[in-house]
């Protein structure tokens, strides 16, 4: 009897050690792994860890599980299909892109997790398109302190740029949620004065910021705004709050399967206003084939079930398959990509993934760390790519895509409502962009060069 | 010398908690040792498997020592981590470190006593229902008080600067400068070290008796003068507060609290590791946590090299420790140090008895015969189940 | 007025779901004693299998039927094989047993039909019908979806009330041995009992999916939401799950609706609560005081 009581605490010390010990050995092997890439890379000249002379090592983060992960989980396919490419024509500066995507499930703790394992284990080079306000928040300050350049994170929130001095090593890539609030606000407020506006908002910063840029121009158009948890199906008590008030056009701020989902409850109310997505939600592929199932002609099918409903365009998508850019994804996507076909969230990964290798370019063959942030703070805003209005990256800001046009969708294409508009956060003014970004083709074989 | 040696170990037989504390300093230096000879990555990796083990061993003393079940430990440990970030929210924020701890492990445990007093009056499936509501329902709370508890987006958490002392200390020792992850991994370690010898001194008291005594049998325990319900409310107290400690510990490695880190599967999670190591059992707990830490890289790549998408290896980890949580119901529901340990029981059984017939005339039953249930949680849930 | 209106007919459809998905847990309740927490992923497995009928080109109707079928199939299986040794031990390994199976079926669904959104069609209009002028926010998807939740809790009623095997189904829930003794083949209603109860909720899972979108989560807040109708009606009774799911609900809506779509799973995990301390045997008990 006696002798039995110790046994569990004594098993708890055998079983710390035993583990311990073992992750420990493990982490002996891996480093010996690491270790070896960076002893190859003396001739280049290049002293950045994940870099060799042949070889450049990248990393993300995205959830490829969970209840995030349905669409976004095509991103990195996207990227993936298009450095493919890229390696395939011989790489950068002689350098093949090595792609590393981790799983986060759209939680921060495994972000944080996965990101220490990219960084300290992988030893990347930089982050590129880790996607997700929470999820990101969670690791932009490790990033940082390592000083790993954490470009295009795959979100639309402030924080990613509009403070180069609390994170010199991170860029955003999309317009933010701010600067597309105030181009949808200042259209609605010159072209439908009289609109009884309702927004539907997704209750985050998407639709924080998003209010916050709507409410500079509509502040007394506005009649209700209605959130929604993402991942509670049920929308209908909103639609419904909506409807009460009397709202004849809706802006909404959501994600696709939200923008299908609002589309139904609107049927079942036989509510029947202006609807305005965001470029985020008006994938009218998607939401089109989303919808197309629903019987009875309650609901047209394919892509024209969106007809009428206006949104916002900042890069060409597989609407436009006459687009040279779109062109080109395509072509990258039947050599390169996994099985399926092309949709608008691979073409936002290639779209990046783009922007990405002409960041390399910029930063010439001498690969460093910061050397690549200064080339994106002197060059940034000259860069190439099938974004319709020009980046806005300077010392002063890393703030993505400055601009977008608003659009009506016609047979599940978008005709444009205005020219590309551009804008900053705050108080900037909202002008037409002349920088003839929106006419640009992709080079022949597609890889971008320097700016 | 031999009386030296007899001492000695009436010593070892005698004094719980001095055993505790040298198996417990024994567990400090093999931390030290294998926290300085591996690298930031493992550090941090040892740091989550740690929290998580803090919390396993809290849950593990609920579900295996007082047969409570409980999928809210989650919702419990983002209570600690939101306490912590509410106290760590910028770098000039004075509170000391242990303090924060203190306090994400008291508005825990408050909260234990409320959930436990509810709890308490419920069994088996009823209380797993409403933990399960329990660990829903409490992420809605931080996104509906957006401006209090950051909405979404969730509370930073400032690391606070390692004390001067801390660094020269731990220069002094190991000769080399001390990183901020492993002086989180030093943390949550610490912490676990803490815990795990509380939680196993108070499992050999009169209170662990007491839980145990109303595990077996509710009516024989109340004969015997034992208050279920104070029984109940205080081992999920306990086990609250451990978790509470465990998501400071989280708070502090991941430097966030979000509602979208306490969802429905970090419950599930704790609950595996506790039943992948063996309920009641603080090794298993250890174990549990090791694995859950350790595993989903390995079985990623596993299927990454077999062909599979990243997309769809990434639903691997989570379908391993489903089949094993099955699996470990059905044929070992000691769990995997429960069963090593009825192994080596019985290996040792049959030893001693061989010995004892040979001897002969002795009784080979009666002295010190192992594994009777109040003495081996694991059996519990072994009890019924091989009917 | 309309808003007050349109909030209640949407928690009324959405409680009838929660009602059949409760009758589901009930009937496991009522033959094993066992509440089957991976009931919502075994739902959602078989509405998987409908879509994938629909989708190689065939009716709805026989993707329907398919999807009950596998139901079937599915619940005998998993009890045959994985909850049989569990049965009659302790309520722990039970109940962590089927959040084991929760997980897997999670997990397989996802790398065998691919974590992504997909629309399962529905066999009626998912328009509002008209009455004098308005749109009310009934569809006759809607309809259909109150009505096979009524007739199947009728049907229910009548084989536990009024048919043979329903009496030895509740025997050999209520004590096994005797049972076995008067010469009822236990295993078998056991079996029978299982299975039942996933074809039950397979009919929940096709009701919520139809004319909306699924993806391997759909069913998991619904695990919830349909545990707490069911202790409402005290676990023990198909009518009283049926009433606990419509006040669910229609409660949740007006939550969601008015309070904020954030506290749902807290109005619901505190409606629970109540329940629980103040009528633990549900809102129709007739004996006060019971175990819960």
């Amino acid at each position: 009897m006696r002798r039995r009581l110790h046994r569990p605490t004594t098993l708890v010390a055998a079983a710390t050690a035993g583990v311990l010990l073992l992750g420990a050995c493990g982490a002996g092997g891996r480093d010996d792994d690491g270790g070896g890439g960076d002893g190859g890379d003396g001739g280049g000249g290049a002293t950045a860890p994940g870099v060799t002379e042949d070889s450049i090592k990248i990393g993300a983060h995205f959830p490829l599980t969970g209840v995030a992960a349905p669409g976004y989980n095509e991103i990195p396919t996207g990227a993936k299909a298009y450095f493919d490419y890229v390696n395939a024509q011989g790489g950068v500066h002689g350098r093949q892109i090595e792609y590393v995507v981790r799983d986060d499930g759209y939680n921060p703790t495994n972000t944080s997790s996965v990101t220490n394992e990219l960084v300290l284990e992988e030893e990347i080079f930089a982050m590129v398109g880790g996607l997700g306000t929470p999820t990101h928040s969670a690791v932009v300050d490790f990033l940082n302190d390592e000083g790993v350049p954490d470009f295009f994170v795959s979100s639309g929130s402030l924080q990613w740029g509009d403070d180069p001095e609390a994170y010199p090593y991170t860029f955003g890539w999309q317009p933010d949620y701010e600067i597309e609030g105030k181009i949808i606000g200042q259209y609605v407020a010159e072209n439908m004065p009289d609109a009884k506006v309702g927004l539907f908002l997704q209750d985050d910063d998407f639709g924080d910021d998003a209010e916050k840029g709507v409410r500079q121009f509509l502040d007394d158009q506005v009649v209700a705004a209605e959130r929604y948890t993402s991942g509670n199906t049920d929308v209908g008590p909103q639609i419904a709050g909506l409807q009460a008030a009397g709202a004849d056009l809706v802006l909404s701020f959501n994600t696709p399967s939200y923008t299908a989902l609002s589309q139904l409850v609107a049927l079942r109310l036989g509510y029947e206003p202006q609807w305005f997505y965001t470029n985020v939600g008006s994938d009218a592929d998607l939401v089109g084939s989303l919808l197309s199932r629903f019987s009875e002609g309650a609901v047209e099918g394919g892509s024209s079930s969106l007809d009428g409903v206006m949104t916002t365009e900042y890069i060409p998508g597989v609407d436009q398959p006459d687009d040279p850019w779109v062109q080109l994804w395509q072509k990258v996507w039947d050599e390169h990509g996994e099985k399926g076909k092309l949709t608008n969230y691979r073409v936002y990964g290639m779209s990046h993934a783009y922007a990405f290798v002409q960041a390399l370019q910029a930063a010439g063959e001498d690969l460093t760390r910061d050397g690549i942030v200064e080339a994106m703070e002197e060059v940034g805003a000259d860069l190439e790519g099938p974004q319709l209005a020009p980046f806005r990256y300077s010392s002063d800001s890393h703030l993505g895509i400055s601009g977008m046009r608003v659009v009506e969708i016609q047979d599940g294409a978008g005709e444009d409502l205005t020219p590309v508009l551009i804008t900053d956060i705050g108080d900037a003014e909202i002008v037409e962009d002349d920088s003839g970004q929106d006419g640009d083709a992709p080079p022949e074989n597609g890889v971008p060069e320097a700016p | 010398m031999a009386a030296l040696r007899t001492r000695a170990s009436a010593w070892w037989a005698g004094s719980i908690l001095g055993r505790h504390l040298l198996v417990a300093l024994l567990g400090l230096v093999v931390v030290v040792v294998v926290l300085e000879s591996s690298s930031d990555f493992r550090n941090l990796q040892l740091a989550s498997m740690a929290y998580l083990g803090i919390a396993a061993g809290g849950l593990t003393v609920l579900t295996g020592l007082n047969g409570q079940i409980s999928l809210g430990h989650g919702a419990l440990m983002a209570i600690g981590a939101y306490t912590t970030a509410l106290l760590l929210d910028d770098r000039e924020a004075s509170t000391p470190l242990p303090l924060v701890v203190l306090a994400a492990v008291v508005v825990t445990l408050l909260v234990g006593i409320a959930v436990g007093a509810a709890a308490a009056r419920l069994h088996g499936p009823y209380l797993a229902g409403a933990t399960l509501a329990l660990a829903v329902a409490v992420p809605g709370i931080a996104l509906y008080f957006k401006e209090q508890l950051g909405g979404e987006q969730g509370l930073r958490v400032v690391l606070p600067d390692i004390p001067a002392w801390v660094l020269d200390l731990a220069y002094f020792v190991t000769g080399q400068d001390l990183t901020r992850s492993r002086y989180v991994a030093y943390l949550a370690w610490l912490t676990l070290v803490i815990t795990f010898v509380l939680l196993a001194n108070l499992a050999r008291s009169r209170v662990g008796r007491r839980w145990r005594a109303v595990r077996d049998d509710e009516v024989a325990a109340e004969l015997a003068g034992v208050h279920l319900g104070r029984a109940r409310v205080s081992a999920f107290v306990v086990s609250a507060a451990a978790a509470g400690a465990a998501g400071a510990m989280m708070a502090l490695t991941v430097r966030l609290a979000a509602p979208s880190g306490f969802t429905l599967t970090l419950s599930l999670t704790l609950l595996s590791a506790v039943v992948l190591g063996g309920l009641g059992s603080l090794a298993g707990a250890l174990l549990g946590a090791a694995l859950l830490t350790f595993l989903p890289q390995v079985v990623t790549d596993i299927g990454v090299d077999a062909g599979l998408s990243d997309i769809r290896a990434a639903e691997l980890a989570p379908l391993v420790y489903g089949v094993v949580m099955v699996l470990v119901i059905l044929l070992a529901p000691a769990g995997i140090v429960g069963t090593v340990r009825t192994a080596l029981l019985k290996r040792r059984l049959r030893r001693s008895a061989a010995a004892q017939t040979r001897t002969a005339g002795t009784n080979p039953t009666a002295p010190g015969t192992p594994g009777t249930p109040t003495t081996d949680p694991a059996t519990t849930t072994s009890k019924g189940s091989t009917t | 007025m309309q808003q007050l209106l349109n909030t209640a007919l949407g928690g009324l459809t959405l409680g009838m779901v929660y009602a059949a998905f409760a009758l589901a847990l009930v009937l496991i309740w009522r033959s094993t004693r066992v509440v089957n927490f991976a009931q919502a992923p075994m739902a959602m497995v078989t509405t998987f299998v409908a879509l994938v009928i629909v989708d190689a080109g065939h009716s709805y109707w026989l993707a329907f039927a398919a999807a009950l079928a596998s139901g079937l199939v599915l619940g005998a299986v998993i009890e045959r094989v994985v909850v049989r040794p569990v049965e009659g031990g302790p309520e722990i390994n039970a109940v962590i047993l089927t959040l084991g199976l929760f997980i897997v079926l999670h997990a397989l669904a996802a790398v065998i039909f691919g974590n992504r959104y997909r629309s399962f069609p529905a066999p009626f209009g998912v328009r509002g019908i008209e009455v004098g002028g308005t749109t009310i926010a009934l569809t006759g998807f809607g309809i259909f979806t109150i009505l096979a939740v009524l007739v199947t809790m009728g049907l229910l009623l009548l084989l536990f009330q009024r048919t043979d095997i329903g009496l030895r189904m509740r025997a050999s829930a209520f004590n096994p041995e005797v049972a076995r003794l008067l010469g009822v083949r236990v295993g078998r209603m056991l079996t029978l009992g299982w299975a039942l109860a996933s074809v039950v909720g397979s009919l929940a899972g096709l009701l919520i999916a139809g004319g909306s979108l699924v993806h391997p989560g759909y069913m998991d807040s619904v695990v919830v939401y349909g545990f707490v109708a069911a202790v409402l009606g005290g676990l023990d009774s198909p009518f009283g799950a049926v009433v606990g799911g419509l006040l669910l609900g229609l409660a949740l809506s007006f939550v969601s609706g008015y309070v904020g779509s954030q506290l749902v799973a807290l109005a619901a995990l505190v409606i629970l609560m109540l329940v629980l301390v103040l009528r633990p045997g549900g809102l129709f008990a007739q004996t006060a005081a019971r175990r819960v």
